[in-house]
């Protein structure tokens, strides 16, 4: 039997059941239920499975459980704080930023660590960062205007 | 009796997830109160016109226990809380929330007390599925006839109770007033205790939208805030208890013949159930690893057949048409006479591609079986055809088949099989545990059903004042929605050809009215530039649809047609027409680098007009988002295919629009309150295609008559052509 793996996941340790090879998205999913990231290729070419390793946004679905070791994973389940969203979540829900919302998480998650390097991105640093991550519905201006919210919202804050 | 016994109780969006409970329930009148608790109901019954057409014929095969009347019903209980209840699904278009905006108007309370219960087939009534753009126009208004009833059947109870007549009161709130007394009592306190039942009168009126108070203004989608948490569950992220993984293996093309299988090394497998039923094997295991593992240590022989390639589709489907089914034709006057006596003519032939839906949640069910009973959760456009499909592979009463659709993760039209659904349910009964199937993007893009590819000949002669005389339109294959003119032509041939498909094809969002505006829009502007006409106006000359020609005019005017030409590469074009109800002229602007060959959408307009506009903000996100969505159809995607075989089936070589391919957009929405509303998922895609064609052509000279039409830059396809 394998070593268990230690993350940090959403501000918790947490040990992982799953065999270190296994799918990060798949043991966050299912072993963890924080299902929230999404299944959307399984090919890290739609963003859906985005997370935090520590800070980066990576595809979880690259991604072995082994890769987690000792990191901090940030999934969308771990933005909201006491009841409070997040300004990125908070944006997306004010421009109504998704029409069926599978994207959706792996747009929030992929827009806060933007946020975080470059905390007022112009649009077409917006269009680079989000690049990787598909909407089938169209939501895309509605996205843009999302995070341009949640960057005055954010810019606000600290100043 | 105040409430509805607990394991009945049904929670506002996630009453489908944990409601196993629910099992032995199949709505019966007699039963409905025990179910929903004290109040008033009414029913919709499929008996009238309007909602027969969306209930559809039943096919009587053992659902004896369903209502078969009822299409559609509400509730309104002692807390005041409003459920209405249709089998149409939520699958990103918004439905949810415009439905809930109608019965929360009609029935004058706010629109947080109204509960929608969607695409269960234990608990919403027959319906023949979420497609053609019919929400809104059809059930829409049957949900407010029921509303309506309701509203009269509390004025009653509040006329009885205070002894005063109907008309002495008023309602609004959420409560009735009486006017002399000042006296009120609310939709709560009128249902307490009373268990109510009647059916909707023949014709009950219905609120005109210029009174709309709720519906008609721009709502958020309901219970938006689980989307943005992470909170909502999709298919996928159902984990009942006990829940295995399921792969199924797939034949290495289509109309492969299982010859022989192995299965000893998977069956070996500790914790793996293997299945092998006709040419179905599939395999469940605690991890989808060990399940794909499984199926990888299956040693299967098949037996294939050459088969055609998409390099060679369109000759093919015009040697494979498939003349039993062939169509009469549409004829008005003569076109051959007109085409004679036209001044310009034109003869061209257009083509489309086949194109994958690619929903971001891929087809995934999860199966349970219990007491000989299936529950299947599954993201489907047809809960009850899914349940039909189940019935008959599994031979099983379709009493015994419950389908629920939690709120996809979209369909486009491409959710409305049984596939995954079938595969969980063979599995789970197998394992006897609840299986979940969930397709990879591979699976996806092979074994679902395509947008036909088609090829379009076309006719046209035009007089030397810019009249139409003649108007010959053939389509083979792509279908035969959109394609009537809608321009005036004395002398009309319009035919649609069925062709045998060399891959499974099916629904897509707009159907064949993207593939026929394309064509006939794009002939439209080639016939423009050869009587020297401007398109625009050429258009005009041969329209008298005021609709058609009102957002042709307001889509120009935003626009700023015609737009001056500021730099090399620059051109704009439009496109438009009328279908399911919907019209919409769209204009767009491109930049083509005449270097590099790129061609980017720099700038696109739509003006869309469905009648009476029930949320604004929901139509502009779908007015949008067909446009963004139709951009991948006309530039870039493509099914390619060889010998039985997807040969590009990755995110990675079927290119999607993305964030730098989305141009500056802009809906304009027109809102007919004098007129009833129409759908608007659908419509608003097919401007667009013929808009870039014909704007690459103003600013290229080069005209593109197939989709996609610069799969890979326009000097590839210059190349090619």
């Amino acid at each position: 039997m394998a070593t268990p793996v230690h993350a940090e996941i959403n501000g918790k340790s947490r040990t992982f059941a799953s065999d270190p090879n296994t799918s990060l998205l798949f043991a966050l999913r299912e072993e963890l239920g924080l299902t929230g990231t999404k299944y959307g290729c399984g090919e890290g070419q739609c963003g859906a499975c985005t997370i935090l390793l520590n800070g980066t946004p990576r595809r979880s679905c690259q991604l072995s459980v082994a890769d987690g070791a000792g990191k901090s994973i940030l999934t969308i389940e771990g933005f909201e704080q006491n009841g409070q969203l997040h300004p990125v979540q908070q944006a997306f829900l004010d421009q109504g930023a998704f029409q069926c919302a599978y994207c959706t998480s792996g747009m929030i998650v992929t827009s806060v660590a933007l946020l975080h390097n470059n905390s007022s991105p112009s649009e077409s640093e917006i269009v680079q960062a989000l690049e990787g991550n598909i909407c089938r519905c169209g939501a895309h201006p509605r996205i843009i205007a999302a995070v341009q919210q949640a960057a005055k919202a954010m810019h606000g804050g600290r100043s | 009796m105040s409430r509805a016994p607990e394991q009945w109780a049904i929670e506002p969006e996630r009453y489908e997830l944990r409601s196993t409970a629910l099992h032995q329930f199949n709505l019966q009148r007699r039963d409905f109160f025990k179910v929903m608790g004290a109040g008033i109901a009414i029913f919709t019954v499929a008996a009238d016109a309007i909602s027969a057409q969306e209930s559809g014929v039943r096919h009587g095969r053992g659902d004896q226990d369903q209502p078969k009347d009822i299409s559609s019903w509400l509730h309104i209980g002692d807390d005041g809380t409003v459920t209405a209840c249709t089998g149409k699904v939520e699958v990103g278009q918004n439905t949810r929330t415009t439905l809930a905006q109608s019965v929360a108007d009609e029935l004058r309370v706010p629109l947080s007390s109204i509960r929608m219960v969607m695409g269960d087939t234990a608990l919403t009534p027959f319906d023949m599925g979420t497609f053609g753009s019919r929400s809104t126009p059809y059930m829409s208004p049957q949900l407010r006839r029921a509303a309506s009833a309701a509203r009269d059947l509390l004025l009653e109870q509040a006329a009885a109770e205070w002894k005063t007549a109907p008309d002495k009161l008023r309602v609004s709130e959420g409560k009735i007033t009486n006017l002399a007394s000042g006296a009120t009592l609310t939709y709560a306190q009128l249902a307490q205790g009373k268990t109510l039942a009647h059916d909707m009168p023949d014709s009950d009126p219905i609120t005109p939208p210029a009174q709309w108070t709720v519906a008609g203004k721009p709502v958020p989608k309901i219970a938006a805030r689980a989307f943005v948490t992470g909170q909502h569950q999709f298919t996928p992220d159902l984990r009942p208890a006990d829940l295995l993984h399921g792969k199924v293996l797939r034949p290495p093309a289509f109309g492969a013949k299982l010859v022989s299988a192995d299965l000893s090394a998977a069956q070996a497998a500790p914790g793996v159930v293997v299945v092998r039923d006709a040419d179905f094997i599939a395999a469940a295991a605690p991890t989808e690893r060990a399940a794909e593992r499984a199926i990888a240590a299956i040693h299967a022989e098949w037996r294939t057949q050459p088969q055609t390639s998409s390099k060679v589709l369109y000759s093919y489907l015009k040697e494979n048409l498939d003349t039993e089914e062939n169509q009469k034709p549409h004829e008005k006057g003569s076109a051959a006479n007109g085409l004679a006596k036209a001044a310009h003519q034109l003869e061209q032939t257009y083509t489309v591609g086949y194109i994958a839906h690619t929903p971001l949640e891929p087809r995934a069910a999860v199966a349970e079986w219990k007491d000989q009973r299936l529950t299947v959760w599954t993201g489907t456009q047809r809960p009850f055809g899914v349940q039909e499909e189940l019935s008959a592979a599994l031979h099983l009463p379709k009493d015994r088949v419950r389908v629920i659709v939690p709120d996809t993760g979209s369909a486009y039209g491409g959710k409305h099989t049984a596939d995954a659904a079938l595969e969980a349910a063979r599995l789970a009964r197998a394992a006897n545990r609840p299986v979940k199937i969930v397709w990879t993007r591979e699976e996806e893009f092979t074994w679902s059903y395509f947008r036909p590819a088609g090829v379009i000949e076309i006719k046209g002669g035009i007089a030397a004042d810019g009249k139409l005389t003649a108007w010959e339109f053939h389509n083979y294959n792509s279908g035969g929605s959109g394609i009537q003119t809608p321009y005036d032509v004395a002398n009309q041939l319009i035919q649609f050809h069925p062709a045998n498909s060399p891959l499974r094809q099916g629904s897509y969002r707009g159907l064949a009215a993207t593939a026929n505006h394309f064509a006939r829009e794009s002939a439209m502007d080639e016939l423009a530039h050869a009587a020297q006409i401007d398109p625009l106006e050429f258009r005009m000359k041969n329209l008298t649809d005021s609709r058609l020609r009102a957002v042709f005019e307001s889509a120009a005017k935003s626009f700023g047609w015609p737009q001056k030409k500021n730099h090399a590469g620059q051109g704009s074009g439009m496109g438009g027409g009328v279908e399911k109800g919907g019209y919409v002229a769209t204009f767009a602007e491109i930049a083509a680098d005449k270097t590099s060959g790129e061609i980017r959408v720099v700038r696109v307009v739509t003006a869309f007009e469905c009648g009476a506009i029930v949320n604004p903000d929901g139509l502009r996100n779908q007015v949008i988002g067909a446009n963004i969505m139709g951009l991948g159809g006309a530039l870039f995607e493509a099914i390619e295919f060889e010998n039985g075989k997807i040969t590009n089936p990755h995110f990675a070589q079927y290119r999607v629009p993305r964030f730098r391919d989305i141009p500056q957009m802009e809906a304009v929405l027109l809102d007919r309150k004098d007129l009833p509303p129409a759908g608007a998922g659908e419509t608003p895609i097919v401007g667009l295609a013929p808009a870039i064609g014909n704007a690459i052509f103003d600013a290229t000279g080069i005209r593109l008559r197939s989709l996609p039409m610069v799969p890979h830059g326009l000097n590839a396809t210059k190349a090619s052509a």
